[in-house]
């Protein structure tokens, strides 16, 4: 049994033996005030996740909205301040960074959004779009910063560049756009891609090349990328490990092919009996879905999170202790009294 | 060949145009397929294809700019094509089909109880009185699976499931003979989109309904598919019935789009599909998949025929003819 999912330790470490991204212990908690002033309890949107993510390595996290992947997320950016934990980046703090370094840090990481439509300005042109960064980040000369430009779009295989560059998003198609959003996140040579169900609003037969897009990237810049999603679909062509939130909290760990074929905790099921292949025999069964909806993260249920919905709950045991993570075979962790042997002996 | 239900819709040749300034857009273009009592009928194909089109042209909500619009609508044996406007409000709008449109749980009224705005279709088109009205909006969200306390909530007090549950009440409280989903799970989460199918595979038996469900997610079309029409830059290139389709599509362009699903169960590596659907605006003449077609070959630049194979599946290509 391991403490923290920090000690499924990697082998394949950067040369200074540590990983790029280590969270550690991290909680997210948003104040909330009655009247505006008084304190009247905090939303816990991201509850002591800890997980390391390698140079090189893709990692996918998987939850329905409301579980705190787009907290994790944020804090991942920068754009939120951890309440307790760190995020240590390429050695450094996240909690202590400030100002200038605060703005190098995020020059570091790329972020692709979800709706490429809704995260590129409409009245800027492409060159416009991905010049931006560059300037923000002093490229002061003008020809490095076209080069660079045009070597991006030639990577995303926006061509011809010429044709492509004075145009503006709407004259794009939703898998153009998503291209300029992917360039826009590359062009500061990040070591650290987040993306965030960047395939979610595109059409079935361009979704594919965006993802194999993707993992080209991630092969030949050596990128770090956590992929952010609620389809468990596509993450098979993508990532090594993968991890699945529930309420704030990480439920199970492991590599791609042992999550997806042999998951573990009742929650992991419950998401994989949801998702369905084309099958014609689909029409013919009701499928088993947990009762009710995810807990509020203001007051989430004690012992296990996921204890009312669950169909294997234990009374006595899983509505009181919160469950350990049990490491069921090598880098395989869940979050499960199921997993327990001792669990009679816990209280 | 098994018994077959009753056939409740009937579409044939329906075009639908929109006047732009460029010239009109063909955005339903000669569509042709049929809808069986307690079945339901998938629409698949890709944004801008004209699916979303498709639904307001058998609906009758044209916006202004509607041009060309003709070919026939077969409600049971009535042609409702030939209703007059009045008369298609009266007779057939929400009363015999109704709705739930794109993201409909954002489309609810947010300063009106839930309860209301169920009840209000059957007040307006069913002419009943407001406590009559509140008795089956009452009734239907029973079916459908809303607590009946949240009757006298508003839209924001909800989760999404329990809006889609209640927009899909609103749908279903006139008894229609037919209800059109837009795109009804594609803003939902996993679990909330499975336990929605497992309601409306549900509905299709329980409640004398046929659905048309309008999608572009094939994975998820499959759970409630008694059959499958494929559309394509405002055609449908093929019609089958679902069995046959999921297990050996026909088209080219379904090929195509089959393979594009990620599975989760299998590890067979995705394809995509090169190039862009053709724009609207003007389509090219032949077959308007050609660009892309793996397949192509002389004949495809001239305008395929539906072509009738395995008996009762029709497929809009030069392959097959």
């Amino acid at each position: 049994m391991t403490d923290t999912m920090t000690e499924i330790s990697h082998t394949d470490h950067d040369n200074n033996g540590q990983a790029l991204v280590q969270l550690k212990d991290l909680h997210v908690w948003y104040e909330l005030k009655k009247f505006g002033f008084s304190h009247a309890g905090y939303v816990r949107a991201v509850d002591n996740v800890s997980f390391d993510l390698n140079y090189g390595e893709a990692i996918a996290c998987v939850g329905e909205s409301g579980c705190g992947k787009s907290s994790l997320m944020k804090t991942i950016l920068g754009l939120n301040i951890p309440t307790k934990g760190d995020v240590i980046f390429d050695g450094a703090s996240l909690t202590h960074t400030k100002g200038e370094d605060l703005r190098r840090y995020r020059s570091k990481i790329g972020y692709i959004q979800q709706d490429p439509f809704g995260a590129l300005p409409p009245f800027m042109n492409v060159e416009r779009i991905l010049e931006e960064p560059l300037i923000i980040n002093g490229v002061k000369d003008k020809e490095e910063r076209r080069r660079r430009i045009e070597k991006i779009l030639e990577e995303v295989k926006l061509t011809p560049i010429a044709e492509v560059l004075p145009k503006f998003p709407h004259m794009l198609s939703g898998g153009q756009q998503q291209r300029v959003v992917i360039a826009r996140a590359m062009i500061m040579e990040p070591k650290l891609l987040v993306a965030d169900e960047p395939v979610s609003m595109l059409d079935a037969s361009v979704r594919v090349e965006v993802l194999r897009l993707l993992r080209k990237l991630q092969e030949t810049h050596n990128l770090a990328v956590l992929y952010i999603t609620h389809d468990l679909s596509t993450v098979r062509y993508f990532s090594e490990y993968i991890f699945v939130m529930y309420a704030g909290e990480i439920v199970e760990f492991a590599r791609m092919d042992d999550l997806l074929d042999d998951s573990k905790h009742p929650y992991t099921h419950a998401l994989l009996e949801a998702s369905s292949d084309p099958n014609a025999d689909n029409a013919l069964v009701q499928r088993e879905i947990p009762k009710g909806e995810p807990p509020s993260l203001v007051n989430p249920p004690t012992g296990c999170r996921f204890h009312p919905r669950c169909p294997q709950f234990m009374p006595g045991i899983c509505d009181v202790k919160a469950p350990p993570n049990i490491e069921v075979s090598p880098k395989h962790l869940v979050a499960c009294w199921l997993y327990d042997e001792n669990r009679g002996h816990a209280f | 060949m098994e018994k077959k239900n009753e056939l409740v819709l009937k579409v044939r040749n329906l075009r639908l145009y929109f006047n732009t300034r460029g010239g009109p857009v063909q955005a339903v273009d000669g569509v042709d397929f049929d809808l069986r009592k307690n079945e339901a009928t998938v629409i698949i194909g890709e944004s801008g294809c004209g699916k979303s089109s498709l639904a307001k042209a058998i609906l009758r909500l044209l916006p202004r700019n509607a041009g060309l619009y003709d070919g026939e609508i077969w409600l049971h044996d009535v042609n409702i094509m030939n209703m007059d406007a009045e008369t298609y409000r009266k007779e057939i709008r929400w009363k015999r089909i109704s709705m739930v449109p794109q993201a409909a749980m954002n489309a609810l009224n947010p300063v009106m109880k839930i309860g209301d705005q169920v009840a209000e279709p059957a007040m307006i088109h069913m002419n009943m009185n407001k406590e009559e009205a509140t008795k089956s909006a009452v009734r239907m969200m029973e079916h459908v699976g809303v607590p009946v306390d949240f009757l006298h909530r508003y839209s924001f007090e909800l989760s999404g499931g329990m809006r889609q549950r209640s927009a899909l009440a609103m749908a279903l409280v006139t008894l229609p003979d037919v209800v059109i989903l837009d795109e009804p799970t594609s803003a939902l989460d996993v679990l909330t989109q499975a336990s929605i199918m497992n309601l409306m595979k549900r509905m299709k038996t329980e409640l004398e309904t046929s659905f048309i469900l309008i999608t572009h997610d094939i994975a998820t079309s499959s759970e409630l598919a008694d059959n499958v029409a494929v559309m394509y830059a405002g055609q449908v290139v093929e019609v089958s019935d679902a069995r046959r389709f999921f297990t050996k599509p026909l088209h080219p362009y379904s090929h195509a789009l089959m393979a594009s699903v990620p599975r989760l169960r299998e590890t067979i590596e995705p394809e995509f599909i090169t190039g862009q659907p053709p724009s609207l605006l003007n389509p090219p003449t032949g077959c308007r998949f050609k660009d892309r077609c793996p397949k192509r070959f002389e004949k495809c630049d001239e305008e395929p025929p539906t072509v009738l194979v395995d008996g009762d599946r029709k497929v809009k290509c030069w392959l097959y003819a």
